[in-house]
Formats: C-alpha cells, structure tokens, sequence
C-alpha cells in the first residue's frame, strides 16, 4: 500500500467503552476506495460496536475516523455537525441492517422504501423516483410489479434484497453492513451473497461488512479484521488469514467451521 | 358575568401562552411547546384552541366560533356559550363583525381582515408523526430540515390512488423553512393560508402552539409532475349557487337524492339575503 491514494476510511485508534466494559478498544486501520474488509469475531467480540462507531451510531470514547468527503477532502466525522453527518449517511453512507425490518419503513410500499433517499435528497419528479425505484428492484431481482407491496408481504430474502436496494439507490461509497446474511437459509444466503458480490464489482463499492460467517467474507472481502475482546488480533488479506491463521483465536474460528 | 377570572384562566396561564403564541409568530410553523391546562372539556374538543383563544381574548373582542365550517354545531355552540360565561365577551356568527375566531376543520371564505385573529383547533400537531413515530426524530428532522419523508407519504398517495389523495391536514412548508400540518382544514382551504390575518394553532393533548403571522408564504408540499390541486365538489351551492365556496354533500333521501351546500354557514346565508339563489332554494311568492 505505497501508491498514493487517499484512503476512503482512516480509522485511528477508536475505543469505546461501556462503563468499564471494554466496547472495542485499538481499532486502526485505511480502507481504500473499491476496497471490502471483513470484521469477524464471535459475538461479544466488538465487531458491531465498532461498525456502530464508525457510522457514526455510536459516539467512540476516543481515537478519529475520517472520511474523504466529495467537498473538503478528509474529515474527522465525529467533529462534523450533524447535520452534515446525517447528510453523510444519506448520500455517501449506506447502512444495512441485520434485521431487515430495521432498515425498512414497514409501512411503506417497496417502491417509496426505494424512494425515500431520493426524495431526501429533494428529488420531486414523481416519474423519476418511480423509474428509479423500479430499476433497482429490478437490480435486486424483485419483479417489477411487486413495486406497490409492503415489505410485510415480502419473505425474509426479499426484504433484505429491498433493504439493500433502498440503501444503494443514491449510489453511496462505503457501504456498512450487519451481518447481511443472518437469519436467512442457506440457498436465500447463496443468491444473497452473489447479488451482494456482483453490485460491489460492478458499483466499485467499499463496504465494511460485519459477520461471524467465514464463507461471506471469504466470498466478498478483500481484507479482514479478526476480532475478539474488543481487540484486533489478526488483520491481513482474507485467504491469507483464513489459509494460514497465525493467531490461537483465528485458528479456533477457522477450524470451527463445519466442513461438509 | 361570574365568579370565574376573565376567559376562565388565570393570569400567569394566560402570560404563559402568550408567550409561546408570541415565540411561534417569530418562528412560523415551529412548533412551541408550552403548559397546556386541563379544561373543563374532553381533549378532541378543542382545548389547545380555546387556550389560545383566552390569551387572545380581550373584553372588546366579538368571538366568532366555526365548527366544519357551521355556527350552529355542538362544537361551535358549547365553545361560544363558555366563553360568553366566562368572560362575558360578545359573540357574533358574522365572520366580518368578528374580532377572534376559533375555528375546527374550516377557514372562513370570507377574507379576512389584518385586525383579526384565526384560531386553529388542531389535534395532531405533527406533520410526520405518522411516518416517524418517535418525537425525538421528529424534532430532529425539523430541526436539521430533513423532509423527505413528507413526500414518501405523497408518493405512497400516488402509488396507491394515481394522485394525491390526501383531502385535509394536507402538509405545507411555511416561509421555506418549516413543514407544518395545517390542522385538518380541507386542501381547498390550503391557499387561503397566505391571509392578512394573524393564524394561531393551539394543541391542548399535544401541548403545541404555533403560528402563520400575517402574509407569510405557505406552500402546499408536491411534486413536479403531480402539482398541488386544491380540488372541491364539482357543483354548485344548491342553497346560494356558489361555485367558488368548499360544499357539503348531504343525502337527503333513499333514492340517491343528494344536495351539495356552502359548508360555510354564513357565508351562505349572507349570500341568500344578497338574493343569490340555488337548485333547492325554497320558491318564492312573485313579487306583488
């Protein structure tokens, strides 16, 4: 990593603590544009309390992430106002939940689910948001006449496919995911994972992707993070770490994993 | 006149409430939190109105209730009698001889005048409340101007009905600042907004005041390619024949018998005395 490239996310030693719990403590690390790191770790580990603090969820007790913004080049976005914060997760920022209903407005139709960024954003053609939304539930592989159904009627696969459409409708930059896959069966999690791995190539997406699922990471991430304690113990290419872990902890993990 | 203290509250009360109506004239549309007492009426009856309408009082003043756009209705009635027992002030159903005018779901279609004040009976006064149940989120998206979410409502309107179906309580943006719900006053009253009149809104369960001070821009929220359409009846008044005025549909019979008349009680009767005549309008006796 010499060439001289402005890292999209510079985290600085960020910890936060609960009480006198550690939350995560020691987290550095670049993530580049186009780039997917992996966060994995038992749970209890850390791993959403970081992902929490670096979308700006949760306010880290110390240490600096910086965003290379579209205006002013990097800045620190736990200084920034909130205004422009929440202007961030809007526009540049996606966050998609474990839990689709999180992430949904469940009362609202697939298509103003879809819509709704674009509309925060002040886009006010009717025609427009709704080509818009179509194409991208088009993209996620949910048909088009399905537009004007609630998520409430969609099975679980599906909501997580319109949560995720209704996040990349506004072409953000870095994606923050939570255990996208959870949840789901394994065939719903297959289809998932390629969709996620074909709009991450094709959009040129960096995402940050949190999961205690080694096949997600090793599908989708570039890099990982091995978590636990609330501490980094392991960092490097994701089939460098998962081929040859180095650490007793990421040798449990990977060793841990059901071979069929 | 009674034992009560003039218009029912006490002083300190009405200070109070002046003081948020004063702060809302300041901000138009904000919302302002104030101490709504309980009244010796159910919430839903227009308890945050009546308080504003007692700060506003004053023993000059000739009090005007509108109840759906009628004098003579419950609401209406019950309002005026206990402010004609508790502060003794005259009241009036003529929209012009009206200095203070309470209203619930109605402006009046008469202009009105710079030495009068409206005040809006408003049950909910949260724009978004539907859309983002949390009120901390609310006063934030106000705060930060985040109003999107108004318009998903808009476009879930058109994505059901194929226009926007929304007929009251149809959201508006005052001075390019605030979203605010106008009470549920029907979209036909909507341009009407912009008036010569101080506006108050009084929520008595929510404990909101705010406020349209005289000839402040208010535009109804839409989109480019489905404009804002303050639409009505497609009739005339049956009673007046007006074909500029909000209607009431009333079923007169079994047989699909139906009449359309002035929802605005007084204007309509004043109308009739200038001699305007409707369909059902009873026949007269020819001149002798």
């Amino acid at each position: 990593m010499n060439a001289p490239v402005t890292p999209l996310l510079s985290v600085h030693d960020v910890a936060k603590y609960y009480g006198g719990r550690i939350g995560c403590t020691d987290v550095s690390f670049d993530l580049y544009p186009g780039e997917v790191m992996g966060i994995v770790g038992e749970s209890g580990s850390g791993k959403s309390t970081l992902l929490n603090c670096l979308a700006g969820h949760l306010t880290p007790d110390q240490g600096e992430v910086l965003f290379d913004t579209r205006d002013d080049g990097l800045r620190d976005t736990l200084t920034m106002s909130e205004p422009e914060r929440r202007m961030l997760s809007r526009t540049d920022w996606a966050f998609v939940h474990q839990h689709a209903r999180d992430g949904l407005r469940m009362s609202v139709s697939a298509g103003g689910n879809v819509g709704e960024r674009l509309m925060a954003v002040g886009a006010r053609r009717y025609d427009d948001i709704r080509a818009k939304a179509i194409d991208w539930l088009d993209r996620v592989e949910i048909s088009e006449d399905r537009v004007d159904d609630r998520p409430s009627a969609f099975s679980g696969g599906m909501q997580q496919r319109l949560q995720i459409a209704r996040n990349l409708v506004t072409g953000p930059r870095l994606v923050f995911m939570d255990e996208p896959t959870g949840g789901l069966d394994v065939s719903v999690q297959a289809r998932l994972l390629d969709l996620l791995r074909g709009l991450v190539r094709e959009m040129g997406l960096s995402a940050i992707i949190v999961t205690h699922d080694l096949a997600v990471v090793r599908l989708l991430a570039d890099r990982l993070m091995v978590m636990k304690s609330g501490r980094v113990v392991e960092a490097g290419l994701t089939d460098q770490v998962l081929d040859d872990p180095q650490h007793a902890y990421t040798q449990l993990l990977v060793s841990s994993v059901l071979q069929v | 006149m009674s034992d009560y203290n003039f218009a029912y509250l006490d002083e300190q009360t009405k200070r109070m409430i002046r003081r948020a109506i004063l702060k809302g004239i300041a901000i138009p549309g904000y919302q302002v939190p104030f101490a709504s007492r309980e009244m010796p009426m159910p919430y839903g009856w227009g308890t945050g109105g009546v308080q504003v309408s007692a700060a506003c009082l004053t023993p000059d003043d000739s009090f005007k209730v509108i109840d759906q756009g009628a004098d003579d209705t419950t609401n209406a009635v019950s309002i005026r009698k206990f402010f004609e027992h508790t502060a003794g002030v005259a009241t009036t159903e003529h929209t012009v001889d009206a200095t203070v005018i309470q209203t619930r779901h109605r402006i009046p279609e008469e202009p009105l005048t710079e030495d009068q004040i409206l005040v809006y009976q408003v049950p909910i006064p949260e724009p978004l409340r539907f859309l983002e149940p949390r009120e901390t989120e609310t006063r934030k998206m106000h705060a930060l101007e985040e109003y999107g979410l108004m318009h998903v409502k808009l476009y879930e309107d058109i994505a059901r009905h194929g226009n926007i179906a929304t007929a009251y309580a149809y959201p508006v943006k005052v001075e390019d600042r605030y979203v605010m719900d106008p009470s549920p006053i029907p979209k036909f009253d909507n341009p009407k907004l912009e008036m010569a009149a101080i506006q108050l809104f009084g929520a008595g369960r929510e404990q909101r005041i705010y406020a349209i001070p005289p000839y402040t821009k208010v535009v109804s929220l839409d989109f480019e390619d489905h404009p804002f359409d303050p639409s009505k009846a497609d009739h005339p008044c049956d009673l007046c024949g007006a074909e500029h005025t909000y209607l009431d549909e009333v079923i007169i019979d079994d047989e699909g018998g139906r009449m359309f008349v002035c929802s605005d009680t007084d204007y309509c009767s004043k109308r009739q005395a200038d001699g305007h005549r409707g369909r059902l309008s009873p026949i007269e006796e020819a001149a002798e």
